[in-house]
């Protein structure tokens, strides 16, 4: 049985470059990736078709800090539909001061393999 | 008045961001003893400390970083090297002759250096600077002082939201004000293009169904205490908001992403010469001054896109004014890079003939499909063919000493 090929195009966001990749699918399969200049924009598209996936970065509250609040980030992408669901799973979090960066936040946020991590060192009041 | 106290170093750095930072450490790793950094805030970083965002370092590090991350690497190497790095510290006038007066909490100071490294980064255009008419409530901010709020000073701006402009600032920012439960009911861009990254429209706008509104602008502001509303119009090629396309939108905060202007407030007071199309400093391929010994680099030059190239372009100007405090001075460049009108502006815009270097250029208006192309006297020296040439994307081409003579300015065109 011969389905339709259908062009679908994406802006890879894997680096700064932006390129523009299109992926030619037949049903659920892939049968060429054009326009990205690296192996990377070809692996995006592929996951992106399947499972989009994003790296979030917000901040969580922190007290006794000589800052009010502390820059955190996933530090392994999770699934793009998930998004909100990890936000607010981030944002029930308050950290007592000090605070390293590298530091676990939130171990396997919502058991989806992802780490929550600080992003900076907030000290401790003196 | 009392004699302030005066420092003896061989560099002082004015501004402890990327740039600066990068300079330092640099400086200090190729001999320099005594490098002084003066930074204003109470912390070291520069504006990395806001954008707490992911993306930073694939070029220097190879790794995506949070900026929080990427600064802190420069911070602990510069801890790790001993450079003084004097925070709190502002800087009031720099002198033609390599003077600084800074002021700090213990009182006013004067630094004599060899070499005097610009790297005091570019500050927001204004809502003043666009002259938007309607009154002057509460509720309308630039794109860096809103993330400021939200990531530093954990304060909300707002709740319905519309952002003017799409510089790569205003569209993380739209991410960012969704993720903290805002509505931001779109984006409007005055231009027929976006000048952010087109990554930043994807993961910023498209993943979370905010609109972008090309070729339109806000023609009036509403509200008295509070913004309550905004009025956006079509605009023509000429960027004039054309008659019956205004409409409407209620809102509470207008945020302002409509470009970044290089700090050269303490240049002009040294005499440095600027370019008015970067309007950053004319310099050379050592990222020197027109002054002998004043040297500029990153977003007080020429505003990046990429704080990776903030930190290459800063190293590449350590070594060369490492060189120069060992020395005395550098090799003259007489010749001039001209370009024509397809392209924005260049940096360097004077040369020596006798070193490698790389030029950064970005085109003015979109091509598709473009050589950019760069001669001597009619002799092709080096081209880049692109697929696509966007203002929004920052274009290097490194020009081999092999390739250059000393006799002929350098031509840059797009073909």
């Amino acid at each position: 049985m011969s389905m339709e090929i259908v062009n679908k195009t994406f802006t890879c966001i894997v680096c700064p470059r932006g390129c523009t990749v299109t992926a030619a699918c037949r049903g659920d399969e892939i049968t060429a990736v054009t326009g990205n200049t690296c192996a990377k924009g070809e692996a995006y598209v592929r996951q992106e078709l399947t499972a989009p996936q994003r790296t979030i970065a917000t901040s969580v509250r922190v007290t006794g800090g000589q800052a009010p609040l502390c820059s955190v980030r996933t530090a392994q992408p999770v699934p793009k539909a998930r998004i909100f669901d990890v936000i607010r799973a981030i944002h029930s979090v308050t950290l007592q001061a000090p605070v390293q960066q590298g530091e676990v936040v939130l171990e396997n946020v919502l058991g989806l393999s992802s780490n929550v991590i600080a992003t900076k060192d907030v000290d401790a009041i003196k | 008045m009392n004699e302030a106290m005066v420092l003896q170093r061989d560099a002082v750095v004015i501004g402890g961001g990327p740039a600066g930072l990068a300079a330092a450490i640099r400086l200090r790793e190729k001999g320099i003893e005594s490098v002084l950094v003066l930074e204003r805030e109470r912390t070291a970083g520069g504006i990395l400390r806001q954008c707490i965002h992911d993306g930073f370092g694939l070029t220097r590090f190879g790794e995506s970083l949070s900026g929080p991350e990427y600064a802190e690497r420069f911070v602990s190497r510069a801890a790790e090297l001993g450079i003084e790095v004097r925070t709190d510290c502002t800087v009031l006038h720099v002198s033609g002759e390599h003077t600084v007066t800074a002021v700090c909490p213990a009182g006013l100071f004067r630094v004599r250096a060899k070499a005097v490294v610009l790297a005091m980064g570019c500050r927001e255009r204004t809502r003043g600077a666009l002259a938007i008419p309607g009154s002057r409530p509460a509720g309308i901010y630039t794109a860096g002082v809103a993330q400021s709020y939200i990531n530093l000073q954990n304060v909300m701006v707002g709740r319905e939201v519309v952002i003017l402009g799409s510089g790569d600032i205003g569209l993380i920012m739209a991410r960012r004000l969704t993720l903290e439960g805002a509505h931001v009911v779109g984006v409007f861009e005055v231009q027929p293009y976006p000048s952010g990254l087109a990554r930043n429209i994807q993961q910023c706008l498209n993943d979370y169904d905010i609109p972008l509104y090309l070729s339109h602008t806000v023609v009036d502001v509403h509200g008295r205490g509070r913004v309550t509303g905004v009025t956006v119009a079509e605009c023509d090629a000429a960027f004039r908001p054309i008659a019956g396309t205004e409409r409407e939108y209620p809102c509470d905060t207008l945020v302002l992403s409509v470009g970044l202007i290089p700090e050269n407030e303490l240049s002009l007071g040294a005499g440095v010469e600027l370019d008015p199309r970067t309007k950053g400093a004319l310099v050379d391929e050592n990222c020197q001054t027109g002054i002998p010994g004043i040297f500029a680099a990153g977003n007080v030059l020429h505003v990046h896109d990429l704080v990776d190239f903030v930190s290459l372009e800063a190293e590449a100007l350590a070594e060369a004014a490492a060189s120069y405090i060992r020395d005395g001075a550098l090799a003259p460049c007489p010749l001039a890079v001209e370009t024509d009108g397809s392209i924005g502006h260049v940096i360097p815009q004077r040369v020596s003939g006798t070193k490698s270097f790389t030029l950064w250029l970005r085109v003015r208006k979109p091509l598709p499909g473009c050589r950019i192309c760069v001669r001597q006297n009619g002799r092709l020296l080096a081209q880049k063919s692109l697929p696509k040439a966007l203002p929004a994307e920052m274009i290097q081409l490194r020009i081999s000493v092999e390739e250059l003579d000393q006799e002929h300015s350098v031509e840059v065109t797009t073909e």
